[in-house]
């Protein structure tokens, strides 16, 4: 799982983009600096057979082909930078330091570089050489040329070493690249890690700095910022409801105290006794829809992130449905839970469990005598689904997203007992687990489905990161 | 019984002392944290009420220091904050009870009466028994007079927390705490469809009922109405 994880780094991307455009640039460099380089040598070489042809045609003018045959020999030292052929039409050699006409074809005017046997001593070699035919009055053939071996060899040996270096080049690149990306994943994924931890509910840690002041010390730094200031918002948010609770609950806590002293000292027969216990009831309905408006909140807010933990879904749907079946059986109910693997996610258990028990309570208060029921998981491409099915009226579709919203309640509902909260805490519960509630028509019903996505569910699970440490 | 109270609003101390008295206990009240650990660590009390918020000391902090001096006297926390992970810190701090504001008052002696029990624990039984009811806890069976009754493993739980706390008042709350282990309000009274499907179980066909409903407090399993 490393390597491939590796290559798909931004690092290593722009080293593999730096070490191709550097090696095209490189390439091109050496072979144009080759080229001119190959041409001023050649031109220097031509430069100075032209002359000595010129010279030589003037001898041959001047002194016949015996004078010139003379000068050549004078000039041809065997192993020397001058090569000098001078032969009949036939080629048959006259004078000269080369052993016989090379096996090429000579066009007049032009030079032509050609391989040739050189003998010294008892040694034979065969060499370059450079040169061009000019013809002589009378139909004879004088070949001049330079010896060009030693550029020759140096050229070849260069463009055979070339391919090998850039190879090189690109393997030490690719190596640096990867080790320059494995430094900057492992970095990131210190960060990567943090946030994780932190999204995970432990808004205390921090992504570490190593104090260099580069851009990642930079980008930690900021980050830590914004962490310090998201825990100074959440501290805010709690020492509100806090507040907000202890405020509302201290009066309401009083009133209730009053009535149950009332209650106390009433004989339970009396009016008075049914109009406080009435009372009592009322203050209680107000107790759960102020819970309800609480608990929606500190959801809302991510506060109950701190008690997330690794939880089995089915156990949630196990101990829910066992709760409730009876209620639905006695109704008339058929309810049944689906057989489902195991379904682990990140979550908090109580906040589920409400949240599903808020599900199926709606289920059952919403479905008529006979109808059914059915829980289940699925592993769905898109995450975890918890669904609850029912056989009941369901909602219309216009009605969907509106019954989401706190206090809704449909006209059909308006008469049984609720908070009106029920949804709205299921979708605080949802958002609060990074899940999205689903409601859909059961054909005839309504389908409420909470989606766990799996990176969320499997990214919590692991704390070790493939890279990550070792 | 001897109970101390640790509450500074001095009017929710006044009736929870007063209604306390009322049912036949001995109290004593504290204003601050700092008193009431003061006064829970010179006198012997069967259980302690304590407020979370209180000045001087921290309900959470008098806890603490209770548990670290060796004393393990029942607390039962009154809170009113939020509840989320309130609840859990309370009961790590050495808490044995919490209850949120505001709270029914049977509620409350109901829970008390469970901690005053709890606090005096007869020998490990290995039988209940209330009336010709038996439950025995080691083959998991019950039976009432010669007949035995067929339970399942969650009214088998049920069923063993009545008993235990017989002739003692249990709310539904209660009941969804400790035997579903679920800490919400559920909208419907679906602990009412467990308790009379265990009615049905125990009670029908025999002519003395144990298992009553107590008028806006909960249920109570006792042997005589």
């Amino acid at each position: 799982m490393r390597a491939p994880r590796l290559f798909r780094t931004v690092a290593f991307r722009i080293v593999f983009v730096y070490i191709a455009i550097f090696a095209v640039s490189a390439a091109g460099l050496v072979a144009f600096t080759y080229w001119n380089t190959k041409r001023a040598l050649d031109t220097q070489t031509d430069q100075t057979i032209d002359a000595e042809i010129i010279g030589l045609s003037e001898q041959y003018q001047r002194l016949g082909l015996g004078g010139l045959a003379d000068v050549i020999m004078s000039r041809s030292v065997r192993g020397g930078q001058g090569l000098y052929l001078l032969t009949d039409l036939q080629h048959h050699p006259i004078a000269g330091n080369l052993d016989g006409w090379p096996q090429i074809i000579f066009r007049p005017e032009s030079f032509v570089e050609f391989n040739y046997e050189r003998r010294v001593g008892g040694l034979s070699t065969l060499r370059r050489a450079r040169g061009r035919v000019f013809s002589l009055t009378g139909g004879f053939q004088l070949l001049v040329a330079r010896d060009v071996h030693e550029r020759h060899e140096t050229v070849r040996l260069f463009s055979t070493t070339l391919p090998w270096s850039l190879m090189l080049m690109l393997v030490l690149g690719l190596i640096g690249g990867g080790l320059m990306s494995r430094n900057l994943l492992a970095r990131l994924d210190s960060i990567n890690e943090t946030s994780r931890e932190i999204m995970a509910g432990d808004l205390a840690r921090r992504v570490p700095v190593r104090g260099n002041d580069d851009e990642f010390d930079m980008l930690a730094t900021s980050l830590n910022r914004m962490l310090d200031r998201i825990e100074r918002l959440m501290r805010g948010m709690r020492e509100v409801t806090d507040s907000v609770a202890h405020d509302l609950r201290t009066p309401l806590n009083r009133l209730r105290n009053r009535i149950d002293a009332a209650l106390r000292r009433l004989p339970p027969e009396s009016d008075e006794y049914v109009e406080m216990e009435s009372a009592a009831f009322e203050i209680d309905q107000l107790i759960a829809t102020f819970n309800a408006l609480l608990l929606i909140a500190e959801a809302e807010a991510g506060m109950a992130r701190e008690a997330m933990a690794r939880i089995d879904l089915r156990e949630v749907v196990e101990g829910i449905a066992e709760l409730y079946a009876p209620l639905a059986e006695e109704k008339g109910l058929a309810f049944d839970v689906a057989p489902s693997g195991e379904a682990m996610i990140a979550g908090n258990k109580r906040l589920l469990a409400q949240a599903l028990a808020n599900l199926v309570d709606n289920a059952i208060k919403y479905t008529p005598e006979g109808g059914r029921i059915r829980v289940s998981i699925e592993n769905t491409p898109s995450g975890v689904a918890m669904s609850v099915a029912d056989s009941g009226a369901g909602i219309p579709a216009e009605d969907r997203a509106r019954v989401l919203d706190r206090f809704v309640r449909l006209e059909a509902s308006r008469h049984s007992p609720g908070t009106g909260l029920g949804l709205s805490l299921v979708v605080a519960v949802a958002k609060l687990h990074d899940a999205r509630l689903d409601l859909a028509d059961n054909g005839p019903g309504l389908k409420a489905t909470l989606v766990f996505p799996h990176d969320t569910a499997r990214a919590r699970s692991s704390t070790s990161l493939p890279l990550a440490a070792k | 019984m001897r109970i101390l109270v640790v509450e500074d609003d001095l009017e929710a101390q006044r009736y929870l002392v007063n209604g306390l008295k009322e049912a036949g206990h001995v109290v004593d009240d504290a204003e601050d944290g700092e008193i009431g650990l003061s006064l829970s660590l010179s006198r012997p009390y069967d259980v302690a009420i304590v407020d979370r918020m209180l000045p001087k000391m921290d309900g959470l902090k008098l806890v603490e220091e209770l548990r670290q001096h060796g004393n393990v006297t029942p607390v039962l926390f009154l809170s009113a904050l939020s509840e989320v992970d309130d609840r859990v810190k309370g009961l790590k701090a050495g808490g044995d009870d919490y209850l949120t504001k505001p709270y029914a008052f049977v509620e409350l002696l109901a829970r008390l009466d469970a901690l005053m029990r709890r606090r005096h624990p007869a020998a490990v039984k290995t039988r209940l028994q209330v009336g010709d009811l038996e439950l025995d806890l080691l083959t998991r069976t019950a039976k009432r007079g010669e007949a035995s009754i067929d339970l399942q493993p969650r009214e088998f739980r049920l069923l063993e927390y009545l008993m235990r706390h017989a002739s003692q008042v249990v709310t539904r709350t209660m009941l969804l705490e400790s035997v579903w282990e679920y800490h919400f309000d559920p909208q419907t009274n679906v602990i009412d469809v467990h308790i009379s499907r265990l009615r049905a179980k125990i009670d029908k066909g025999f002519e003395t009922p144990l298992l009553h409903t107590v008028r806006g407090a909960g249920y109570m399993i006792r042997a005589r109405a």
